[in-house]
C-alpha cells in the first residue's frame, strides 16, 4: 500500500488550531527554519483511513495466537486502558507538587509493595524503562557495590549462561564488564562443573533467567547460589519469565540479591508493536544498595522522572484483579505450556525430555535433515495457518530453535488447532515442502528479502527518487497490489 | 479469574494428555528448597467495577492540568493530542502487538515505523532515525556510547543549559561506557561557542539543547561548527514542535539529532511512557542503537519492510551489539507520528508560531507588571525563566491556591536561580489564562 508520503497532496491538512491575534514574535533569522520539513499533508479522514490499513496490515494478540516464546504475548485486559486514561494520571504533569500528586505517588508506592512481595526482594525502584534497562542499572548497582568496598578494580566479569537473551551480554558490556561465557548441560541446566572454574575473586556477578530460554527450571539453583555467595559475587535474575513462578517461587527466597520484572510481560502492558514495556528492579535490603537518587552513594538517575508511570497503572491495575490468586495466573500458563509440548514432542524433537515451565524449545533439525525444510519455513508456513510464528532460532544452544510460549490466557481450542497446525506442516514438510518453501501465501506481502534491506539500506522515504507529485502511475500498480 | 480460557473439564483433559496428576506435579523440576510455601500476601482481587472505582478514587487525588491552569513544563509539555491520535492507538492490532520480528504478520506496524522514521528525518534534518528510545534522557546515553566507539574518545561535553535530567542520565552510564563527562557553564542564559570550542577538544561529542533548558535560543549553529571544529560529534537535543519554526539541526551542520518526543502526540502521563528520538548523519547508520525499519522487495519484487541492519543489535551480535536496547516506545511514537501528520507542515509551523506569539505576550505582560526576567535579552520559543521576588516554592503554592500552577522552580537545579520560576506557554494557553498568572505572580 502507499505510504502517507505517497498520498500527501500540497494545500491539504486535518489539523485546526488556536491562533490567538497577537504580533508574530520572530524568531532571529540565523536560527529560523529555511524551508519547512516534508511531513505528510493529509485530510482527516484519509488520515484515519491509512492508519486503519496500516492496522488492517497488522497482527496482534487481539488478532490471533502470538507464541512468540519469551515475549509473554498475553491477553491485555481492556479496563486497565479505561483507568490509564483517567484524567487524573493521563495529564498529570511529573513535577506538579507532592500534595497534588498523592494518588500517583500511592499508586507507585502500592506497587512497588506488590512487586516486593512476588519476588521477596524489599526494595524497589520503578525506574528502568524496559528489562534490558533494567539489567544495566542491576549491573551499574554491582559496580556501585564493589567500588564502595574497595573491590572495584578486582571484580570484573559477569557470569552468564550460554542460553541468555543477548540484552544480558550486551548490558555487560555497556556496564564496562567482561563476559565470561558458561556451557549449558545435558538435561538443560547451568553446567556445575563449567560454572565452578569460572567463578572466583574476580566475579562481579551472575545473570540467570531461571526458568531458561529453554523454558526449564535449572535443578542446580540451590549450588549455584552457594558458588557465587562462597566467591563473595552477587546474583542477578533475569526477569523474563516471571510469568512461570509467581505465587510458587521467589528468586529472593532462593539467594538472588537483585531481580527485574518486565511489566510488559509478566504483567500485561500491552506490547505496542515494541513497546513501552517496564523494568522495575528489586533488591536486596542491606548497606549495599541505594535506589533513592538523592542519596548519597546513589548510581543516579536512569531515566526520566519517575519511569513509565502509564505502565505501572496497567500493571498494578492488572495484579489487582488477580489478587493472591496470582500464582493460578502462572499455573495455567505452565499447564499451558506443557500440553502443546505434549502434542508436539513426537513429531518435533524436544531437545531436553522433561517437563516445561512456562514455555518449551522444539528443534525443526529432523525436518530439515529429512525433507529439507528449515525452520524458517515452518515459521512462515504457521502465517498462513493464521498464526503468529514463534521465536525461532533462539536459544542458540538449539539448532533450528522453535521457541514456544503460550500464555496462560488462551483457550484449550485454540492450543489445539496451532498443534494441529504444527503437525499438518510436519506433513506437509514431507509430502509437499514447496508449501513451506514458499510461504506465506496469504499474508499482504510473500516472503521478504531481508538481506536486500541490510545491504542497500533504505531506511526513510526518498522524497527525491518519486517525482512524480500526484504518484499517478504509482498510485495504479500499488492499489493492483494490494488485494494479494 | 475472567482473564484464563480454560474450564475445569480442559483442564483434566490437558493433564492427562501430558501424562500427569495435578498441575503441582509440573513444578516438582522446582528444587523443594526454593518453593514457596505459601500464599502471596496480596490484597485480596478486585472485580472490574471494583478496581474502576479503586482507581478512580487514586486519580482524583492527583491534580491534573484539566484542574489547574498549567504553565508546567521543564522537559513535559501539556500541548494538545488530537483525537485521531486516540484513535489510531485504540486499534487492538497496534496495541498488542510486539517487535515485528515476522515482517509478513507485521507490513503496517513496519511501515508506520519507516514513515515515523521518515518524518523525524524531515524534522531534523538527518539521514538515518531509529524506532525510538525510552525518552529524551536515554537517548543522550545512547549518543554518547555511538559518539565513543566512533571517535575514540572518552570525554564528553554537556552544556549546563542542557535539561539536568539528561544531564543526570548521561552521568549515570558514563563510567560503564568508559566516559569522563565535563559540563560547561551557560552565560546569561546561553552557551558560548568559544568556551565550547575549548572544552571540546578531546570530547567524542557535545550536546546542547535548543531551545535550551531556560527555554533561550541558543546559537545553535555556532555551537555545532564549534564541537565540528574540535572533532567531535555535534549532537543538538531539540523539541520536535519547534521545528517547525526552528532551523534543523542537520541544516547547520550537526552530526546526530536527539529529542524528547512527548511534545509530540503523547499526554504528559506523569513523566511516562514517551519516546525519545535519535537521528544521524548517514555515516552513522550502522552504529545506531535500536531498531530501524527498512524498505525491501518480497519474492516477486513488490514493495515491502523489515527490521533492518540487525547484525547491530543485541540478539545477533550480543555482548558486541551497539546497544543493549529491544524492547522500545514503538507505540509513543506512532502517536507521535498521527499527530506530526495531523499537523502537517502548515500546522506545525503554525503550532511553534503561536507559542512563540502566546509566550512573547505572557513575557511582555510580566513585564509590565514589575517581574524581570531573568535572561532579558534572550530570544525564547515557548518557555522562559521569570524572577518573581521570592522563593519559587512560595510562588508556586500561593498560584496554585488560585488555581494556576506557575511553572517550575529553577532553583532545584540552578544556584542563584532560587527566585526564579521556569514558564511553559503552550497553544493550549489562552491570553486570559496568561492575565490571571500574571495577576497572582504579581500579587
Amino acid at each position: 500500500m502507499k505510504l502517507l508520503y505517497e498520498k500527501s497532496r500540497p494545500g491539504r491538512r486535518a489539523s485546526s488550531l488556536p491562533r490567538p491575534e497577537l504580533p508574530a514574535a520572530e524568531v532571529p533569522e540565523e536560527l529560523r527554519r529555511a524551508s519547512p520539513p516534508r511531513l505528510p499533508e493529509i485530510s482527516e479522514p484519509e488520515l484515519v483511513r491509512h492508519f486503519t490499513a496500516l492496522a488492517d496490515r497488522t497482527f496482534g494478540v487481539d488478532t490471533g495466537f502470538y507464541p512468540l516464546g519469551s515475549c509473554t504475548m498475553k491477553h491485555n485486559p481492556r479496563v486497565n486502558e479505561r483507568v490509564v486514561n483517567l484524567p487524573g494520571f493521563r495529564d498529570l504533569h511529573p513535577l506538579q507538587e507532592e500534595d497534588a500528586s498523592q494518588g500517583a505517588l500511592e499508586l507507585m508506592w502500592r506497587l512497588q509493595e506488590i512487586l516486593a512481595e512476588i519476588v521477596g526482594l524489599p526494595s524497589v525502584s520503578l525506574q528502568p524503562a524496559a528489562g534490558s534497562q533494567g539489567e544495566l542499572t542491576g549491573l551499574l548497582l554491582m559496580r556501585a557495590y564493589f567500588a564502595d568496598r574497595g573491590e572495584g578494580d578486582q571484580r570484573r566479569e559477569i557470569v552468564i549462561p550460554d542460553t541468555a537473551h543477548g540484552t544480558n551480554p550486551a548490558s555487560v558490556t555497556m556496564a564496562g564488564y567482561k563476559l565470561v561465557d558458561v556451557k549449558t548441560d545435558p538435561r538443560g541446566n547451568v553446567d556445575v562443573d563449567d560454572l565452578r572454574g569460572k567463578v572466583g575473586p574476580q566475579t562481579a556477578g551472575l545473570m540467570l533467567t531461571n526458568p531458561s530460554t529453554l523454558g526449564l527450571f535449572d535443578e542446580g539453583i540451590e549450588e549455584i547460589t552457594r558458588i557465587f555467595h562462597e566467591a563473595g559475587a552477587l546474583m542477578y535474575y533475569d526477569g523474563a519469565n516471571l510469568n512461570a513462578i509467581c505465587g510458587i517461587s521467589r528468586p529472593g527466597d532462593f539467594g538472588f540479591d537483585i531481580v527485574h520484572f518486565n511489566l510488559h510481560k509478566t504483567f500485561s502492558q500491552p506490547h505496542g508493536g515494541g513497546g513501552p514495556g517496564g523494568g522495575p528492579i528489586a533488591v536486596r535490603e542491606g548497606e549495599a544498595f541505594r535506589l533513592d537518587y538523592e542519596r548519597p552513594k546513589t548510581i543516579g538517575k536512569v531515566r526520566g522522572f519517575c519511569g513509565p508511570f502509564g505502565v505501572f497503572v496497567r500493571s498494578y491495575a492488572y495484579i489487582r484483579s488477580y489478587g493472591p490468586a496470582l500464582r493460578e495466573m502462572s499455573e495455567v500458563a505452565v499447564l499451558n505450556a506443557n500440553y502443546l509440548l505434549a502434542r508436539l514432542k513426537d513429531t518435533y524433537e524436544a531437545p531436553f525430555d522433561r517437563l516445561c515451565m512456562h514455555e518449551f524449545v522444539l528443534s525443526g533439525r529432523k525436518l530439515k535433515r529429512e525433507h529439507g525444510v528449515t525452520t524458517l519455513d515452518v515459521a512462515k508456513r504457521l502465517m498462513d495457518y493464521g498464526f503468529h510464528p514463534p521465536t525461532i532460532y533462539f536459544p542458540l544452544i538449539v539448532p533450528e530453535a522453535l521457541m514456544i510460549e503460550p500464555t496462560e490466557t488462551e483457550a484449550k481450542e485454540t492450543l489445539d488447532a496451532f498443534a494441529d497446525a504444527m503437525l499438518a506442516i510436519a506433513r506437509e514438510a514431507a509430502g509437499q515442502p514447496e508449501l513451506l518453501k514458499e510461504a506465506p501465501h496469504v499474508r499482504p506481502v510473500k516472503r521478504l528479502d531481508e538481506v536486500r534491506a541490510a545491504k542497500q539500506p533504505v531506511v526513510r522515504y526518498r522524497f527525491e527518487q518519486h517525482e512524480d507529485p500526484q504518484g499517478a502511475g504509482e498510485a495504479r500498480q500499488l492499489e493492483a497490489q494490494k488485494g494479494a | 479469574m475472567s482473564f484464563l480460557s480454560l474450564t475445569e473439564q480442559d483442564r483434566e483433559q490437558m493433564l492427562e494428555t501430558i501424562g500427569v496428576d495435578s498441575i503441582d506435579e509440573l513444578f516438582e523440576q522446582i528444587p523443594v528448597g526454593v518453593r514457596l510455601g505459601q500464599a502471596l500476601e496480596l490484597e485480596p482481587a478486585l472485580s472490574e467495577p471494583e478496581l474502576v472505582v479503586h482507581l478512580t478514587e487514586l486519580a482524583a487525588r492527583n491534580i491534573d492540568t484539566g484542574r489547574e491552569v498549567s504553565f508546567l513544563g521543564a522537559g513535559i509539555y501539556d500541548h494538545y493530542v488530537p483525537a485521531v491520535v486516540d484513535a489510531v492507538l485504540a486499534r487492538g492490532e497496534f496495541l498488542t502487538a510486539y517487535t515485528p520480528y515476522q515482517p509478513e504478520m507485521s507490513q503496517g506496524v513496519l511501515q508506520a515505523i519507516f514513515e515515523y522514521q521518515t518524518a523525524i528525518c524531515e524534522l531534523t534534518g538527518m539521514d538515518v532515525s531509529n524506532a525510538s528510545g525510552y525518552d529524551g534522557t536515554t537517548v543522550a546515553a545512547d549518543a554518547c556510547y555511538l559518539a565513543r566507539q566512533a571517535t575514540g574518545r572518552s570525554r564528553v561535553v554537556l552544556t549546563e543549559a542542557l535539561n539536568p535530567q539528561v544531564r543526570q542520565v548521561v552521568k549515570t552510564y558514563a563510567p560503564g561506557f568508559g566516559l569522563d563527562v565535563v559540563e560547561l557553564p551557560h552565560r546569561d542564559g546561553t552557551t558560548d561557542p568559544d568556551e565550547l570550542r575549548a572544552a571540546a577538544g578531546e570530547a567524542a561529542c557535545v550536546i546542547f539543547q535548543q531551545p535550551n533548558f531556560f527555554g533561550c535560543l541558543e546559537p545553535a549553529p555556532d555551537l555545532a561548527a564549534a564541537a565540528n571544529d574540535a572533532g567531535a560529534l555535534s549532537v543538538a537535543h531539540v523539541d520536535p514542535v519547534s521545528l517547525g519554526v526552528l532551523e534543523a539541526p542537520g541544516a547547520y551542520g550537526c552530526a546526530l539529532a536527539i529529542g524528547e518526543g512527548q511534545s509530540a502526540g503523547n499526554y504528559q502521563s506523569y513523566g511516562g511512557p514517551h519516546y525519545g528520538f535519535l537521528a544521524a548523519r548517514s555515516e552513522f547508520i550502522r552504529r545506531m542503537p535500536g531498531r530501524i525499519s527498512g524498505e525491501t522487495v518480497d519474492s516477486e519484487g513488490k514493495r515491502g519492510f523489515v527490521l533492518t541492519l540487525q547484525t547491530r543489535e543485541q540478539h545477533i551480535r550480543r555482548e558486541k551489539a551497539t546497544s543493549n536496547i529491544t524492547t522500545n516506545q514503538t507505540l509513543l511514537a506512532l502517536a507521535g507520528f498521527v499527530h506530526l501528520s495531523w499537523l502537517g507542515p502548515q500546522g506545525l509551523r503554525e503550532l511553534g508560531e503561536t507559542c512563540l506569539a502566546l509566550s512573547r505576550y505572557a513575557k511582555e505582560r510580566l513585564s509590565d507588571a514589575g517581574l524581570e526576567l531573568v535572561f532579558p535579552e534572550k530570544a525564547t520559543f515557548k518557555e522562559f525563566a521569570v524572577r518573581v521576588g521570592r522563593p519559587g516554592k512560595e510562588a508556586i503554592r500561593d498560584a496554585r491556591a488560585a488555581g494556576i500552577h506557575p511553572g517550575y522552580a529553577l532553583g532545584r537545579d540552578y544556584a542563584g536561580l532560587d527566585d526564579a520560576l521556569l514558564v511553559a506557554v503552550t497553544e493550549k494557553r489562552t491570553t486570559a489564562e496568561i492575565d490571571s498568572l500574571v495577576e497572582v505572580l504579581a500579587a
